[in-house]
C-alpha cells in the first residue's frame, strides 16, 4: 500500500475543466522515457478468488498498450483498480512516479485516468452536452450549472475529435458510433492523460472501427497514455505499440508490439500448465439425440447446425458475444430464431416456447441461476416439479402425492440436505439452492441439458463437483451441451467443441484436436492456425 | 419461511383479536356474534374483491379497474333488469360474471399481448369503465323502484342463518383456496410473481399466466357488481367510488407482497376483515371518519413493515453464497 502523500486528487487543481490546452499543443515530448502511470505488483483478492497477484502494468504518453487475456484473467479488475472502483489489496499505483491511491472513481478523473467502457455508460434522456459534462458541469452564479459554457465545452471537446455531432442533440436520436463518440468526449473532458479503452470496438461495424483507430492515433499524437483491451488480435496488431499479456490475474509477458508474433501472444494467454483435474470418465456414445440445421437469427447468429448423441459433452466455445448463449436462448424457445429446424431422436420438434423444449426433453439451465434458476418463495418441493406438473397434476388439479415422491427422488439423488422438502428455497445455502434448480431439471428427464457456464464465478472445490456430476449425467445417457468460456474446462471435459465467431460456427473440433491454441486461434479469429 | 407466513397470519388474527377486544371493552355489543356475522356480511364484497386482487397482485400486477368494473357490471345488469325484469335472476348472476370477465380479459389482453405496465391499462381501463357507463345512462341512476323484486332480493335471502352475500363470499373463500393451493394455475400464480425469468424457463408462460389473474379477477368483479347494486338497490356512475384502493389495502394488510410472489387467500380475507372491522366499528364508538381512515392508513404502514422485515432473508444471491460456501 503507498502512504497516500500524493493524493493526486489535489495535486493539480488549476486545471480547467476542459481539454487542457497546453497538453493538446504539446507535441510528443519524450514519449517514452517514463510512464505516465504504472502498477506495480498489485494484488486484488476477493474471497476465494485472487483475482490480481503482483501484477506490474506501464502506460507511456504517446502509446498504445494491449492488455490482452482471456476471460477471467484479470483484465475488468485492473480497469477497476484504475478507475478507483476497487481498492487493492497490496502493491502500488503511481502516477508521474508518485505513488497515488484512487479510493473513489472522482480521484482517478481527477488524476487524469478515465474510462471508456464495453457498455457506454450513458443516459438516453439527456443531451450530449449534458452526458459529456455530467457530476463536473461547468457552474455559474449561484452554483447553478452555466448552460452556455457547457454547450462550448462540449463543442470544442466534439471537434477535436472531429466529430459532426450537436452538443444539445439528444442523445437517444445518435447512432451508436456517435454515441461511443460521446463516451470518448466523456473521458476527455475530464482533463484526461490515461484513457482506458474496454473493447471498444465489440459493438461497432467495421467503417465505424476504422473510424476508431484514426482516434485512437490522434489522441496518441495529443500524447494521451492509451490502455487498449481487446480480444481481436487483428486490433491489437494494428493499433497497439506495446502489450502486457494476462492469465489467470498474473502477468505473463510484456514488451513491444513488433516484437511478437501471434502465436506467441495465444501462447502466453494459454499457458501450457491445464492445473485443473478433470474427471475420468468412459465415454460411451449411443445414438444420435439432438440434430440443429440452419439456425437463423436476425442479428445475433447464422447457419448453426450440428448434431449430439447420448451420452456426449458438447463444448460451445467462444468470446464473450460471439452468439453462444443467445443461440441456446432460441433452441430452447425464449427467442425466436428466423430460420432452422430441430430434430429430436429423429423426430421434427417445433420449439417455439420454453415448455415446447421441456415436452421435447431439452432443457436449459441458465448463467444466472440466482435470478433466473430457483423461486426463492416456493418450497423446495414447489420448485422441483416447477417444469413437471403435467406428470403430477390430474385435470389442472395437483397431486401433492406425487409431487413430493419426484421431488424427494431427485433431491436424495444430488444428496440436498434439508430440513424438509417445505422448507423454503430462500432460506438454503447458496450450493443447495443450484442442487434444487438442478433438480427441478433432472426430474423433466431431460435427453438434454444445456448447460450456461457452469462453472462461472465458482470456486475449484465447487467447479470439480460441478465436473464430476457433469460426467455423472453423461455416463447415465444425457447429451449435455456446455457453454463455456473457461478453456481448461473445454479441453477436459468436452468430447468435441464448436467454437463461435461473431455468429457463426468459426470450428468444430473432436476431442483429439482440442487444445488451448487451437481455441484462441479460432475464437479470435487468428489468421494462421498452430496446432 | 413457511413459520414466518403463518406466524404473519397469525400476527393479523392477533390484531383482529385485539381490535375486537378494544372494541368489546367500549361498546360490548359489537362483539355478539349476530352483529360479528352481519359485519362479515358487510365485508364480504371487501373479500371477495380482495381475492380476486392478491391473484393480481401475485403475480406483480395491479388491478386499479375493480371497482369500476363492479360498477359497470353493476349498471348493465340493472339495465337489462329493467329491459327484461322476468329475466330470472340466475342468468343475471351469470351475465354479470360473464360480462365482468370480458373487462377483466380487455385489462389481461392489453397487460400479454402488448406488454403494457398493468399499472397503466387499468388506469385507462378504470377511466374508460367509469365513463361508459355515464354513456349508457346520460348520468341517470337506475333506483330501486326500477328493480324487480327478484333482483334485489338475492343478496338479502337468508340460508341456514347467513344471508347469500355471505354465502358467497365463504364459497369464494374454499374454492380460491383450492385453486391457488392445488391446481397448476393457482401454482403458476406464485412461480409467474416470485421469479418471472425462473417461471419462463420451467415453461411458463408468465403472460398468460397474469391474462387469467385479470380474468379471474375481473369475473369476482362482475359478480359483486350485482351483488352490491342489489344490495344497496342503487346503481349510478360512482359506484363504489374509489374501491379500489380499499381492496389494495387490505391485501397489503393481509400480507400480501406487493412485488409479487407472496399472499394467499387466507391473509387476503383477514385484510379484509380488518378493514372491515374498523368501518363498522370506529362509528359505533363514536370515533370520526377522519380518525378511521388515520387508522387505516396506519395498519398498511405497520403491515407494510412487519412484511418487509419478514422478507429481508429472502433473494439472496446464489453465487455469492457459493463462493463462501466451499
Amino acid at each position: 500500500m503507498s502512504t497516500g502523500l500524493a493524493r493526486l486528487a489535489c495535486a493539480r487543481p488549476t486545471l480547467s475543466p476542459f481539454l487542457n490546452s497546453d497538453l493538446h499543443m504539446r507535441p510528443d515530448v519524450s514519449p517514452s522515457d517514463a510512464p505516465i502511470l504504472s502498477l506495480s505488483k498489485v494484488t486484488k483478492t476477493f474471497p476465494g478468488v485472487r483475482a490480481l497477484s503482483e501484477v506490474s502494468l506501464d502506460l507511456y504518453a504517446g502509446k498504445v498498450t494491449a492488455l490482452v487475456g482471456e476471460n477471467g484473467a484479470g483484465k475488468s479488475t485492473v480497469v477497476k483498480t484504475l478507475t478507483g472502483i476497487y481498492q487493492p489489496d497490496g502493491g502500488e499505483i503511481r502516477v508521474d512516479g508518485a505513488p497515488v491511491q484512487f479510493p473513489a472513481p472522482q480521484t482517478a478523473e481527477n488524476a487524469g485516468v478515465t474510462a471508456i467502457h464495453q457498455e457506454t455508460v450513458l443516459f438516453d434522456e439527456l443531451s450530449v452536452a449534458e452526458n459529456i459534462f455530467l457530476g463536473h458541469a461547468p457552474k455559474g452564479k449561484f452554483g447553478l450549472i452555466d448552460t452556455r459554457a457547457m454547450r462550448k465545452g462540449a463543442q470544442e471537446i466534439l471537434d477535436g475529435l472531429g466529430a459532426k455531432i450537436d452538443p444539445s442533440a439528444t442523445l437517444k436520436e445518435l447512432g451508436t458510433a456517435n454515441k461511443h463518440l460521446v463516451a470518448i468526449s466523456r473521458a476527455l473532458s475530464v482533463d484526461a492523460r490515461v484513457v482506458i479503452m474496454d473493447e471498444p470496438t465489440a459493438a461497432l461495424s467495421h467503417a465505424e472501427i476504422d473510424e476508431l483507430y484514426e482516434l485512437v492515433d490522434g489522441l496518441k499524437a495529443q500524447g494521451k497514455a492509451i490502455l487498449f483491451i481487446s480480444h481481436k488480435f487483428d486490433e491489437i496488431f494494428r493499433i497497439a505499440d506495446n502489450y502486457t499479456v494476462f492469465r489467470d490475474g498474473q502477468m505473463v509477458g510484456d514488451g513491444a508490439i513488433a516484437d511478437v508474433t501471434e502465436a506467441e501472444l495465444v501462447k502466453m494467454m494459454v499457458g501450457r500448465d491445464v492445473s485443473q483435474i478433470f474427471p475420468e470418465r468412459d465415454r460411451n456414445l449411443g445414438a444420435e439425440v439432438l440434430s440443429v440445421t440452419g439456425y437463423d437469427h436476425p442479428t445475433e447468429f447464422a447457419d448453426i447446425g450440428f448434431t449430439l448423441k447420448r451420452g456426449e459433452i458438447l463444448g460451445f466455445y467462444g468470446l464473450v458475444g460471439a452468439g453462444r448463449s443467445e443461440f441456446m436462448q432460441a433452441l430452447f424457445g425464449t427467442t425466436k430464431p428466423s430460420a432452422g429446424s430441430v430434430r429430436v431422436n429423429g423426430a421434427e420438434a417445433s420449439i417455439r416456447s420454453p415448455a415446447d423444449a421441456v415436452s421435447n426433453g431439452i432443457v436449459y439451465v441458465p448463467e444466472d441461476r440466482g435470478n433466473q434458476g430457483a423461486i426463492v418463495d416456493l418450497p423446495i418441493f414447489q420448485n422441483v416439479t416447477l417444469p413437471s406438473l403435467k406428470q403430477t397434476s390430474r385435470k389442472g388439479f395437483l397431486k401433492m402425492a406425487e409431487e413430493f415422491k419426484l421431488a424427494r427422488e431427485y433431491t436424495e439423488r444430488l444428496d440436498l440436505r434439508a430440513a424438509s422438502l417445505d422448507t423454503h428455497v430462500g432460506s438454503l445455502s447458496g450450493g443447495n439452492q443450484q442442487k434444487v434448480v438442478i433438480a427441478k431439471w433432472l426430474a423433466t428427464e431431460p435427453k438434454v441439458i444445456i448447460l450456461d457456464e457452469p462453472t462461472k464465478g465458482i470456486d475449484i472445490g465447487s467447479k470439480a463437483a460441478v465436473h464430476e456430476f457433469m460426467a455423472e449425467l453423461a455416463a447415465q445417457g444425457l447429451a449435455v451441451i456446455m457453454v463455456s468460456s473457461e478453456i481448461p474446462e473445454i479441453v477436459g471435459m468436452a468430447d468435441r467443441v464448436i467454437i463461435m465467431r461473431e455468429g457463426r460456427i468459426a470450428a468444430e473440433l473432436s476431442r483429439e484436436d482440442i487444445s488451448p491454441e487451437v481455441l484462441v486461434s479460432h475464437a479470435a479469429g487468428v489468421t494462421e492456425i498452430h496446432a | 419461511m413457511t413459520k414466518l407466513i403463518a406466524s404473519r397470519e397469525a400476527l393479523l388474527m392477533l390484531a383482529i383479536a385485539v381490535l375486537l377486544g378494544i372494541i368489546a371493552w367500549r361498546f360490548p355489543a359489537f362483539v355478539v356474534p349476530s352483529n360479528l356475522l352481519s359485519v362479515f356480511n358487510d365485508t364480504s364484497p371487501l373479500i371477495l374483491l380482495a381475492i380476486g386482487q392478491m391473484i393480481v397482485i401475485l403475480t406483480k400486477c395491479i388491478d386499479l379497474s375493480v371497482a369500476a368494473n363492479l360498477a359497470l357490471t353493476g349498471m348493465v345488469v340493472s339495465l337489462i333488469n329493467i329491459a327484461a325484469p322476468d329475466l330470472p335472476v340466475i342468468f343475471i348472476v351469470l351475465i354479470a360474471i360473464g360480462f365482468g370477465t370480458l373487462l377483466g380479459m380487455f385489462n389481461g389482453i392489453l397487460v400479454w399481448k402488448l406488454a403494457i405496465p398493468p399499472i397503466v391499462v387499468t388506469l385507462g381501463t378504470m377511466t374508460i369503465f367509469r365513463g361508459v357507463i355515464f354513456l349508457l345512462t346520460e348520468g341517470k341512476w337506475v333506483n330501486s323502484h326500477e328493480m324487480s323484486d327478484s333482483f334485489k332480493s338475492i343478496p338479502r335471502t337468508d340460508l341456514l342463518g347467513l344471508p347469500i352475500l355471505s354465502w358467497i363470499a365463504v364459497v369464494a373463500v374454499i374454492v380460491f383456496t383450492i385453486v391457488m393451493t392445488r391446481t397448476s394455475l393457482g401454482r403458476a400464480f406464485y412461480a409467474a410473481g416470485g421469479n418471472p425469468h425462473a417461471a419462463t424457463y420451467a415453461g411458463i408462460n408468465v403472460g398468460k399466466t397474469q391474462f387469467w389473474a385479470f380474468t379471474i379477477s375481473g369475473a369476482i368483479a362482475g359478480l359483486t357488481g350485482y351483488l352490491w347494486v342489489s344490495r344497496f338497490a342503487v346503481a349510478y356512475v360512482d359506484v363504489a367510488g374509489g374501491f379500489e384502493l380499499t381492496v389494495v389495502a387490505a391485501c397489503v394488510i393481509g400480507g400480501v407482497s406487493i412485488m409479487g410472489g407472496i399472499g394467499t387467500v387466507f391473509g387476503a380475507l383477514l385484510g379484509a376483515l380488518f378493514l372491515g372491522i374498523i368501518a363498522n366499528a370506529l362509528p359505533v364508538v363514536n370515533i370520526s371518519p377522519f380518525s378511521q381512515m388515520a387508522i387505516s392508513g396506519g395498519a398498511i404502514i405497520i403491515a407494510v413493515i412487519v412484511n418487509a422485515q419478514a422478507n429481508r432473508t429472502t433473494g439472496r444471491i446464489i453465487l455469492k453464497k457459493a463462493e463462501h460456501a466451499a
